[in-house]
């Protein structure tokens, strides 16, 4: 079910039945251009992550959703709707904030009710409600408790309560997970995506933290300067990415240069400086023989031994230098024709004694379509 | 290293005074507090509770001539209770210096909030020209209002050449409303400071939560800033309410005979009248009754923002 809807988005076809469609938005902030002609199409029910640095125009994205900003030019459609000079107080669209913003005067029963007050709805109805909502971040006995008296991680699941009780058809956050230490991030990522498969609501989530988006994601939007570089599922950006800005920001890359040697049905034989010939099937759609191109390949599909042998996929370097992480190590390898040390992260599977020696020959060797060649150049 | 050791009790005793008092210092968290606090706490010793002491010892003697009759009686209290003037006085001051408190408030209130949440820059320029009229003395403060309020004043003349009235209004001066437009006026800044502290500090992602939630401006006051902000409104109405009971300079020079305050009675006793005695009475009972009042107030204002909230 999920699958289907996340193809049906990714079909140009029915594009303009997305969601919630952001057309050729602008915004300047004086002279600052903060988000610089972005259209990015989210299907209904889909958990879409917007991933970049600091600065890249993810929160201000986010902040036009929820009518907190106001595009330059452009137009936000949520649910059919144009957005434009709809206030934030009447779109349907609720945000958990990055600070989670529980009202400090309120106890947690109240906070999570107070947007309920429009509804007119009677006390025993609302305390059902509320008691549901309670139930379902798993923090039932706390409803008497100041904001005050909670940790990092009750605050957020309150944020996240107090937005999920108005139902609204999209659900913004910006953030929720950052403060917090690393292993109740782990928790709170798997609770969450759990929660929104309960109820069913369109997410989207702003994150700097590629591992977040990854894990949670059905769609990321990777944004750099105020552009979206590439909109695609967490498999898709991490193993095909469209371009090297893409390519390094997810994860570690190792480029080479090369050029367009041979197209065969599917393929392409590069041929690059310094690690030989590299076939691979994971292309941009227009190659032509003799084109100068970037191939790059992930660090854990590198394979690292001492005892050499010849042939193909194979390249003889220099260990440089090796950092033990408990569960895998990163190897650092140098390789004759290639500027910078190739990575290469190995899972140890046997037990490490510490004695990776530098400057020792290794070869490093690699399996056909375990490279992808980028897009431009 | 056991040699070491051995000596070590008589050196503490050989410890010059200075360190042995740091170390105790250091030792106990009330004992540095009680430090940090002593010049205030001698000046607060000396200043308030010697003289309100007197004061107190002062109500029950009697004024003989020029002399006192230290004799202990309640003869003050029984009399001020018996005067209908006094408690009339009294009531009346309680009532104009609330008027002016409320007024203060009301009024003040969308000044704070401006610069708290309006304000983006130079905040301290804003703050300093809230200041402004208190680089004058209250006197001409006073006086100036005079100009304003007066028959002859600003807003009487003004009115006439506009043909709006005819003959000046006469209620402007020498009245209550005089002096409670004073007063709102020279005690702004006193609301307005602790307001705005309590505004500033509300953070602004609370209010884009309560719109966010479906509140349009209005309702996102009432719940959100409004709440927040009662610390400051509370603290604003009794740095007001306090000293405003007492004036006498206010009434004297705007009052007129229906603007008189219990000050202005008081001063009398320890002037014109020369009853020493009975001014620290009716002193007295103006601290027992401001006390009740702002006693009161705060736990009103404690049950309603539990009521709000």
């Amino acid at each position: 079910m999920r699958k289907q809807l996340i193809q049906k988005v990714n079909d140009p076809m029915t594009k303009t039945d997305a969601f919630i469609s952001i057309r050729n938005v602008n915004k300047f902030f004086g002279k600052f251009q903060a988000i610089n002609d972005v259209s990015i199409d989210i299907g209904h029910g889909e958990f879409f992550s917007l991933l970049g640095s600091s600065g890249c125009g993810k929160t201000t994205l986010l902040r036009m959703l929820a009518g907190f900003e106001n595009p330059t030019s452009g137009e936000i459609y949520i649910d059919g709707q144009p957005m434009s000079g709809v206030p934030p107080h009447h779109r349907p669209v609720n945000m958990v904030f990055q600070s989670y913003a529980i009202f400090p005067h309120l106890n947690v029963r109240d906070n999570i009710a107070y947007g309920l007050r429009k509804q007119k709805l009677s006390r025993s109805k609302r305390n059902a409600m509320v008691d549901e909502m309670l139930d379902l971040i798993k923090l039932p006995d706390y409803g008497d408790r100041k904001a005050n008296q909670l940790s990092g991680g009750q605050r957020q699941r309150i944020a996240l309560a107090r937005s999920l009780i108005l139902r609204p058809k999209v659900l913004l956050l910006d953030e929720p997970l950052g403060a917090l230490d690393k292993q109740l991030r782990e928790q709170m990522q798997l609770e969450l995506r759990a929660l929104q498969k309960t109820v069913g609501i369109t997410f989207v989530f702003v994150t700097h933290d590629q591992e977040e988006a990854l894990t949670l994601s059905d769609r990321i939007a990777v944004m750099s300067n105020g552009r979206d570089l590439q909109v695609d599922t967490p498999t898709r950006l991490y193993e095909s990415p469209m371009d090297r800005e893409v390519a390094s920001f997810i994860g570690t890359m190792n480029f080479f240069d090369g050029t367009v040697k041979a197209l065969t049905d599917g393929g392409a034989e590069i041929e690059t400086a310094g690690i030989g010939d590299v076939y691979t099937t994971n292309i941009p759609p227009s190659l032509t023989p003799g084109q100068s191109v970037s191939v790059a390949i992930r660090p854990e599909k590198l394979t690292l031994s001492s005892d050499g042998h010849g042939g193909s996929n194979t390249v003889k370097g220099r260990l440089d230098n090796a950092a033990y992480l408990g569960e895998r190590s990163h190897y650092y390898v140098s390789v004759d024709g290639v500027p910078q040390p190739v990575a290469v992260s190995a899972q140890n599977r046997q037990r490490a004694n510490g004695n990776a020696e530098s400057q020792r020959p290794v070869w490093l060797s690699w399996d056909d379509n375990a490279f992808v060649v980028l897009g431009n150049g | 290293m056991r040699g070491q050791d051995i000596p070590m009790p008589n050196q503490t005793a050989l410890l010059p005074n200075t360190v042995r008092f740091r170390t105790l210092l250091q030792r106990s968290e009330t004992t540095r507090g009680f430090a940090l606090l002593s010049p205030t706490l001698l000046i607060m010793t000396v200043g308030i509770l010697i003289p309100i002491g007197i004061l107190v010892a002062m109500s029950f003697w009697t004024q003989v001539g020029f002399d006192f009759d230290t004799t202990l009686t309640t003869k003050n209290y029984q009399l001020a209770m018996d005067r209908p003037i006094y408690g009339a006085l009294l009531r009346r001051s309680l009532w104009m210096s609330g008027m002016a408190t409320i007024a203060t408030v009301i009024l003040s209130y969308p000044m704070a909030y401006f610069v708290a949440f309006h304000i983006h820059r130079n905040k301290m320029m804003w703050i300093v020209l809230i200041t402004l009229p208190f680089w004058t003395s209250y006197l001409l403060r006073v006086f100036a209002w005079k100009v304003v309020l007066g028959y002859q004043g600003v807003i009487n003349s003004a009115l006439m050449a506009l043909g709006l009235i005819d003959a000046p209004l006469e209620f402007l001066l020498y009245s209550q409303s005089a002096v409670v437009i004073t007063l709102a006026h020279a005690w702004a800044a006193f609301a307005i400071l602790p307001m705005y502290v309590s505004l500033e500090k509300i953070d602004k992602s609370l209010l884009e939560a309560a719109t966010d939630l479906g509140d349009g401006p209005v309702a996102r006051f009432l719940r959100i800033t409004l709440p927040l902000s009662l610390p400051g409104v509370i603290s604003a109405c009794l740095l007001i309410f306090i000293p405003t009971t007492g004036d006498y300079i206010t009434p004297t020079l705007l009052g007129g005979p229906d603007g008189a305050m219990i000050g202005n009675l008081i001063q009398k006793q320890f002037g014109a009248v020369n009853n020493w005695p009975m001014g620290a009475t009716l002193s007295i009972i103006l601290i027992l009754s401001i006390g009740a009042i702002s006693l009161s107030f705060m736990a009103f204002a404690n049950f309603v923002r539990k009521r709000i909230s």
